[in-house]
C-alpha cells in the first residue's frame, strides 16, 4: 500500500520534527518519490523472484505511536559481550538512553543516535548519509531515507582503533504490532581506523506481526579495518528487509559475518563495492530456518578496481517447510585486473520438504582473474553419522552434533571470541541441547 | 567375549563376508590377515554396526548378547570400539568438544554421572601422554586437516579415553611411518588388560612386531581359509597369501 506511505509522508513533513536538518529533505523527497515509482516488488522482479513480498505490500503499516518502557531485565537475553562494551539499544526503532550503556571511548570517537548526530555531527556525516543507499533500485531502502529517523551512528577518527566493541540493539515489544519500524545505521571508518561494531534485531513481542526495514551504511576509509556482525533475531511471524551498504576505499579489510534465523519473511541485501585497490572482503553468514519461515540473502560485491580480494561463504541449514534463497553476485569490472574472487553456498536439509533456491552469478569483464564459485545442497553425510554413532553418540544427537559442526565451520570466522560464542549459543538453543 | 558363527554380509548385491567363525576370548589379542578385497575391512566394519552393509546370516554374540540386533551407538556404549582405516573429518567441532561428548554419552548409558570439561580435560592429560601429544590437537576441528598418521593416533586417543572392552583396529598400521607405528602400537599395548580384546585387522606383519597376537587368522574370499598363532604372521611375511587364497576367487 505505497498510498498510506506518501500520506503518512506528508503528514510527517506539515509536523515538521525534524528541522534540524533541512538539507536532508530533498535527499527524502527524492526517495518517497522514487518509492511511489517502483512500489513494492512483485515476484516478477528478477531480484526479488523467489520472494513473494506480499504479506508486506497488502497490509497498510503504521509508525509505532505508544511508547513502552522496558526494563534491562528484559533486554539481557540479548546482550552479550563484556560490561565495557558500548552497547545503544532502539526499542521500536527510538534510541532508548537509559537502556544503553556507553563505555569508555577513544578520544574523537563518536558512538550515538542517529537522530541526536544530524544535529550534532553534521559536517561528519553529511558526505556519507543516504550517499551509498541505492534509492533507486531497492524500493525498501528508498522507503527508509524518506522515513530516516533514527538508529546508531558511529564515527571512528583517522588512527583511531575502537578497542571495545559496539553494540547497537534494535528490539521491538507488543507495541510494535502492525507497525513498520525503519532502523537506519551509518558506520564511518576513517583512514587506518578500526573497529568492531554488532547490530542485533530482536524482539520481545509474540503477537501480531511487526515489520522491520533496516538499512545500514558503512564506509571504510583507507587501510581501516571493521567486523560488522549482523544478527537477526526477529519474530517468526514478523518480517524483516534489510539492506547493508558496503563502500571501500583502498587498502581497507571489511568483514562481515550475517546470522539470519528470524521473521516469517526476512531478506538481507549486503552490497559492498570495492572502491580502491588492494581492498579485501570477506563476508560469512549462516540462516538456520524452520517452520515456514522464508530467508532471503542477497549479496553483491563490486570489484571496481584492481588487486582486491573477496572471499564469500554462506551456509545455510533449513528445516519444516522452509525456504531459503541465496543470490550472490560478484561484478569485475574491466579494468579490476588482478581480482581475487570465490564464492560458496553450502545448504544442509535436514527434512524432506525444506527448499532452497541458490544462484550464483558472476559477471567478469576483465581478463586477469582469479574467480569461482560453488553452491552445494545436501543432507548430513552418512559416514560421519556413522562415525559419530560408532563413539556411542545416539542417532538423534549425532545429528544435532553434526548439524551444528556444519554452522560452526562458517561461526569460527568471526573474530570477535564473545560473538562467536553468542553465535554458537544461538545455534545450540535452535537445534535444542547438545 | 566375541562369538562370530556363519557370518554373512553383502554391499548392494555383493556377499563379501561368507561364512565366518570365529571366537576371541577376554584377554586375547587377535589378528586379522589378508590380501585386498578378502572382506576384512568388511568383518570390522560389520562388528561395529556400519549401515553399508546387509548381515544375510550368521549371528555374532558380544558379551552374550545379540550384537547384530543393536544400533551402533548401543555397541560403543556395550565397550564396543572400531578404529577407523580412514577416519571422518568433522569440521566445526573440536576434537575436545567430540570426544567429551562421545565419553559423556557412554557414561550416560551406563547410568553414570556426566563430566565437565574441566574434569574431561585432567583425564585427557593422561591419554595424550600416551599417544605422545600436547593438548594443542584437542582445540583442533575432529581430524579436519589432519595427516594420515594423525588420524590413526585420534583413533588411539579416542580408544584411550572410551576404554573399550573390545577393541577393533582397522587397518590402523596403513600408511604409517615407523614412529607413528611405534606410538600406535604403544598405545594399544598399555590398553591391554585381562578383562579386554583387541582384533587387528591388518594386510602387513610389521605391526605385529609391536603388537604381539595371540591368534592370527587369513581371510580369503570373505572366509577364514586358515588361523594359527603368532608364526603364522611370519609365514604370510615371507610366502605372502598366494598359497592360501580361496579357490573361489577374492571379492575385490
Amino acid at each position: 500500500m505505497t498510498g498510506a506511505f506518501l500520506q503518512e509522508f506528508e503528514a510527517r513533513e506539515e509536523t515538521a520534527t525534524l528541522g534540524a536538518s533541512e538539507w536532508l529533505e530533498p535527499i527524502r523527497r527524492t526517495a518517497m518519490e522514487r518509492f511511489a515509482r517502483l512500489g513494492f516488488p512483485s515476484t516478477r522482479d528478477e531480484e526479488w523472484r523467489f520472494t513473494p513480498v506480499t504479506p508486506i505490500a497488502q497490509q497498510t503499516w503504521s509508525p509505532v505511536t505508544s511508547s513502552t518502557d522496558i526494563t534491562r531485565e528484559e533486554l539481557l537475553p540479548f546482550i552479550f559481550g563484556h560490561a565495557e562494551w558500548t552497547t545503544l539499544v532502539f526499542v521500536n526503532g527510538v534510541y532508548a538512553r537509559p537502556l544503553s550503556s556507553i563505555g569508555v571511548l577513544e578520544r574523537g570517537l563518536r558512538v550515538g543516535n542517529l537522530a541526536d548526530a544530524l544535529r550534532t555531527d553534521r559536517r561528519v556525516l553529511q558526505p556519507h548519509l543516504a550517499r551509498y543507499a541505492s534509492v533507486e533500485t531497492n524500493p525498501f531502502t528508498a522507503l527508509s531515507t524518506a522515513f530516516l529517523s533514527d538508529g546508531g551512528f558511529v564515527h571512528v577518527p583517522a588512527d583511531t582503533s575502537a578497542t571495545q566493541p559496539i553494540h547497537l540493539v534494535f528490539v521491538t515489544t507488543r507495541e510494535s504490532a502492525g507497525s513498520v519500524i525503519h532502523p537506519r545505521n551509518l558506520v564511518i571508518m576513517d583512514r587506518s581506523s578500526r573497529a568492531s561494531v554488532i547490530e542485533s534485531y530482536v524482539t520481545l513481542s509474540t503477537g501480531s506481526p511487526y515489520w522491520t526495514n533496516a538499512v545500514t551504511e558503512v564506509v571504510t576509509g583507507p587501510n581501516s579495518w571493521l567486523e560488522h556482525t549482523r544478527i537477526q533475531r526477529e519474530s517468526e511471524r514478523s518480517y524483516h528487509i534489510g539492506a547493508t551498504y558496503v563502500n571501500q576505499h583502498r587498502d581497507s579489510h571489511y568483514r562481515s559475518f550475517s546470522m539470519a534465523m528470524g521473521g516469517a519473511l526476512a531478506r538481507h541485501n549486503l552490497h559492498v563495492r570495492l572502491d580502491g585497490e588492494n581492498v579485501e572482503t570477506l563476508l560469512y553468514g549462516l540462516y538456520l530456518t524452520r517452520g515456514s519461515q522464508l530467508v532471503d540473502n542477497h549479496t553483491a560485491i563490486f570489484h571496481d578496481h584492481p588487486n582486491c580480494r573477496s572471499w564469500e561463504v554462506y551456509k545455510g541449514v533449513l528445516d519444516g517447510r522452509s525456504r531459503a534463497v541465496f543470490n550472490g553476485k560478484v561484478f569485475v569490472r574491466p579494468e579490476a585486473q588482478k581480482t581475487d574472487a570465490k564464492q560458496t553456498n553450502r545448504n544442509l536439509l535436514l527434512s524432506d520438504t525444506a527448499k532452497v533456491d541458490t544462484k550464483p552469478q558472476l559477471e567478469i569483464f576483465a581478463d586477469d582473474v582469479k574467480c569461482t564459485h560453488g553452491a552445494t545442497v545436501g543432507r548430513l553425510d552418512d559416514l560421519a553419522l556413522f562415525y559419530a554413532r560408532s563413539r556411542g553418540i545416539a542417532a538423534a544427537e549425532a545429528q544435532r552434533l553434526l548439524t551444528y559442526a556444519f554452522a560452526a565451520e562458517v561461526i569460527e570466522e568471526v573474530t570477535l571470541e564473545p560473538v562467536r560464542t553468542e553465535l554458537e549459543r544461538l545455534v545450540r538453543e535452535r537445534l535444542g541441547s547438545l | 567375549m566375541l562369538q562370530i558363527r556363519g557370518l554373512r554380509a553383502s554391499a548392494g548385491e555383493k556377499e563379501i563376508l561368507r561364512g565366518i567363525d570365529l571366537t576371541v576370548h577376554a584377554g586375547e589379542v587377535h589378528a586379522v590377515m589378508g590380501p585386498n578385497g578378502s572382506g576384512k575391512s568388511t568383518l570390522a566394519q560389520v562388528l561395529a554396526g556400519h549401515p553399508a552393509y546387509e548381515v544375510t546370516a550368521g549371528e555374532v554374540l558380544y558379551q552374550g548378547q545379540d550384537l547384530l540386533a543393536m544400533d551402533p551407538e548401543e555397541r560403543a556404549q556395550a565397550g564396543l570400539f572400531l578404529a577407523f582405516q580412514y577416519p571422518v573429518e568433522i569440521p566445526g567441532i573440536s576434537n575436545a568438544y567430540f570426544l567429551r561428548a562421545a565419553y559423556n554419552e557412554i557414561r550416560k548409558a551406563r547410568g553414570l554421572e556426566e563430566v565437565d570439561s574441566m574434569d574431561f580435560l585432567d583425564l585427557l592429560e593422561e591419554k595424550l601422554r600416551l599417544v605422545e601429544w600436547g593438548p594443542e590437537i584437542m582445540g583442533r576441528a575432529v581430524n579436519s586437516g589432519f595427516s594420515g598418521g594423525e588420524k590413526k593416533r585420534n583413533e588411539i586417543l579416542q580408544m584411550a579415553v572410551l576404554e573399550p572392552r573390545l577393541a577393533i583396529l582397522d587397518e590402523t598400521d596403513s600408511g604409517l611411518d615407523i614412529d607413528a607405528l611405534r606410538i600406535v602400537a604403544n598405545g594399544v599395548n598399555a590398553l591391554r588388560r585381562p578383562d579386554n580384546a583387541t582384533i587387528v585387522v591388518t594386510h602387513y606383519q610389521r605391526l605385529l612386531n609391536f603388537i604381539i597376537p595371540d591368534r592370527v587368522h587369513v581371510l580369503s574370499g570373505g572366509r577364514i581359509v586358515k588361523s594359527g598363532g603368532k608364526e603364522l604372521a611370519f609365514e604370510l611375511e615371507e610366502r605372502g597369501y598366494e598359497w592360501l587364497e580361496d579357490p573361489v576367487g577374492a571379492v575385490s
